[in-house]
């Protein structure tokens, strides 16, 4: 059995929002109890509407945001071990972040215009005092290499307003991978990118985690996308996960009425192929979910095919 | 012209005056809508799909200029005509959804006021209180409550405001729609829901429509016929049905392997590598061939003979692609 890079358990991260001062503060349940593992060298694609958390959950992931409860265990290369990410002190902060690394949604905004490719790429390496200047230098290169900017050396001393959007998009994978992390989590990775480019994109990450045995947590709204990229597939309907399954079993047997909205609504490019209309409303589902629960744990239905609910029956 | 068309346009060219020279935007391009028909414009960034658009309206910019072809709706030239009688056309004839055309909404003036001004242009004589009554009709086909009329723009999501620019376009009558990328910025339930308002609007006021995207998968839903356009030239068209069947162009071929999809077994995407040519150089020949994946020695060789030929029932193809098959 493969070993899990990452296990997380009853995760929430709740936010207060206040309106007005002299109302009492409400709480935006962004992420609620979720829970799920993801095995060395397979990537898990977390599916669902914009503000349904998505991006929440990736960035509590990352302690970019702290978490209001649950637990998550993240492997450490240095003690082969999954550890907590709680109670962390600078050394081991540094430890963790060189394990886990993301990719963010716009290639546009995610470097210094002011940098140079080098420096952008560099800046990890700098930070957590790997290697001397020439060592740094030609990882670098090599990683520029990695990700299909070739020769290297054309790209090193350019600036990103000099790049396209998928040149720009691979030297934040570059970024990313200079660490050599486990574990990557991409935000939406290609959803700014031309069609054409996109595919490329995609497959470099495939390779990546083939050859690498990367491990991604692949955030996106496109189930389409989601198939071509992951083994497992996680829908998340306003901050729950609702069901979780591997990628095709998802697709050809969805349970939960989400699950199956969702689907329904990805245009297919084969004009003769007539989608299932499933037509039920967001209000329908919540006050499905309401009814017949998000429990946790989710049951399994068969083929490590999960559901949030504690009666399958009641809520299709 | 045929009095089945709502709109012809022919050999139409223009291009883009820049400080670093002259970008050939838009390539004797042709196309023609049956009344009723939708009509799918699609191709990456770049290749001159809102060029044709703006061309259409005669909205292009200050720099942009038409060298040549004709524009003729509903049996009347457009090319040359005046600001005024432009106006009449615009928004009366035909209009347009524009990409993004969610944040366009003037941020001060309540929705409602801002569909209210466009419609007393076209129809001055009309009461207030019939306005409104358009307004309410309007609001109600695209599947808005009509209170989002006494609303600002920053008090509705995403996908409301792009409703509410579908009834902005809707508001003065119009026989064809452009809409380009409405739907790019939304997320995939959410454009689900649009594209389903404007197909049922589109039959219920029996419009005509051409719609813009880079997504080959949405224009397999929403259109009858369709156009890939490459570089600023037309490179396959025909009934939507019979392309994706049959494509006979090398880069359509390209365009639907890259498409990932949800249904049938899981294949392999192919990409599509190297970028499209600069629109400013004057290349002779096929401007595909860099990056077509089997290019005959004729392809690369420049000499290739560029121009379309019918391949089947009113589907045609560059002559080019077809003949290396």
């Amino acid at each position: 059995m493969k070993k899990n890079i990452i296990e997380v358990k009853n995760l929430s991260k709740y936010f207060e929002v206040s309106r007005g001062i002299f109302q009492k503060k409400s709480i935006v349940k962004a992420v609620d109890d979720i829970s799920f593992f993801i095995p060395q060298g397979e990537s898990l694609g977390l599916v669902g509407q914009s503000g349904c958390g998505k991006t929440t959950t990736a960035r509590t992931l990352t302690l970019l945001e702290e978490k209001t409860k649950g637990s998550v265990n993240v492997y450490n290369s240095k003690t082969n071990l999954l550890e907590s990410i709680d109670n962390l002190d600078e050394d081991q902060l540094k430890e963790f972040r060189r394990n886990i690394q993301m990719i963010f949604q716009d290639p546009y905004e995610a470097m210094n215009p002011r940098w140079t490719i080098k420096d952008t790429v560099k800046e990890p390496l700098l930070i957590h005092n790997l290697g001397s200047p020439e060592e740094q230098e030609e990882a670098v290169k090599e990683i520029l290499k990695t990700v299909g900017l070739t020769p290297p050396e054309n790209y090193l001393n350019r600036y990103p307003h000099e790049l396209s959007g998928g040149q720009r998009q691979r030297v934040a994978i570059a970024r990313a991978l200079i660490m050599k992390p486990k574990f990557v989590i991409c935000d939406e990775p290609t959803s700014m990118l031309d069609v054409s480019i996109r595919i490329s994109i995609m497959d470099l990450m495939l390779e990546l985690a083939r050859d690498l045995g990367v491990s991604y947590l692949y955030i996106t709204h496109d189930l389409a996308v989601a198939r071509y990229m992951c083994n497992r597939i996680a829908v998340m309907f306003n901050g729950k996960i609702v069901e979780i399954a591997e990628t095709e079993e998802l697709l050809k047997n969805p349970v939960h009425p989400y699950t199956k909205r969702l689907i329904s609504s990805i245009p297919v490019p084969d004009p003769t192929y007539e989608r299932k209309v499933y037509d039920i409303n967001f209000d329908e589902i919540d006050s499905l979910i309401e009814k017949h629960g998000s429990d946790k744990p989710m049951i399994d239905i068969g083929n490590e095919h999960y559901i949030a609910t504690h009666d399958v029956k009641g809520l299709i | 012209m045929n009095q089945k068309n709502i709109l012809e346009v022919k050999k139409l060219n223009m291009m883009y005056t820049t400080l670093e020279g002259n970008v050939n935007a838009v390539k004797d391009v042709s196309f023609e809508i049956k009344k009723g028909s939708s009509f799918g414009l699609v191709g990456e960034s770049g290749c001159g799909k809102t060029s044709v658009a703006m061309t259409l309206m005669q909205l292009q910019s200050d720099n942009a200029k038409i060298v040549s072809g004709n524009i003729i709706f509903n049996g009347q030239e457009m090319v040359g005509l005046n600001e005024k009688e432009l106006r009449k056309i615009r928004w009366g004839g035909i209009s347009i959804v524009f990409q993004g055309a969610m944040n366009a909404w003037n941020p001060v003036i309540k929705i409602g006021e801002q569909i209210r001004e466009a419609i007393r242009e076209h129809y001055p004589e009309n009461t207030r209180s019939e306005n409104t009554n358009k307004i309410n009709t309007l609001f109600k086909m695209v599947g808005l409550e009509p209170n989002v009329a006494d609303r600002y723009p920053h008090e509705l999501s995403g996908g409301m405001k792009q409703r509410a620019v579908i009834a902005l376009s809707l508001s003065c009558d119009p026989k064809l729609i452009i809409a380009d990328e409405p739907t790019t910025a939304l997320d995939v339930v959410i454009q689900d829901q649009i594209l389903k308002e404007i197909k049922k609007v589109q039959e219920d006021l029996d419009l005509s429509l051409i719609y813009i995207s880079h997504d080959i998968a949405v224009i397999a839903e929403m259109t009858d016929y369709m156009a890939v356009m490459y570089a600023g030239r037309i490179v396959e068209t025909g009934k939507t049905k019979d392309i994706f069947k049959n494509p006979k162009h090398s880069y359509t071929r390209m365009l639907l392997d890259s498409t990932p999809s949800i249904i049938g077994d899981k294949k392999m995407l192919k990409s599509l590598d190297g970028e499209p040519p600069s629109l400013m150089d004057n290349f002779s020949g096929c401007s595909f061939a860099p990056r077509c994946p089997q290019p005959s020695d004729n392809c690369s060789s420049g000499n290739a003979e560029m121009g379309l030929i019918e391949v089947g029932d009113g589907h045609f193809a560059d002559k080019c692609c077809v003949e290396c098959g």
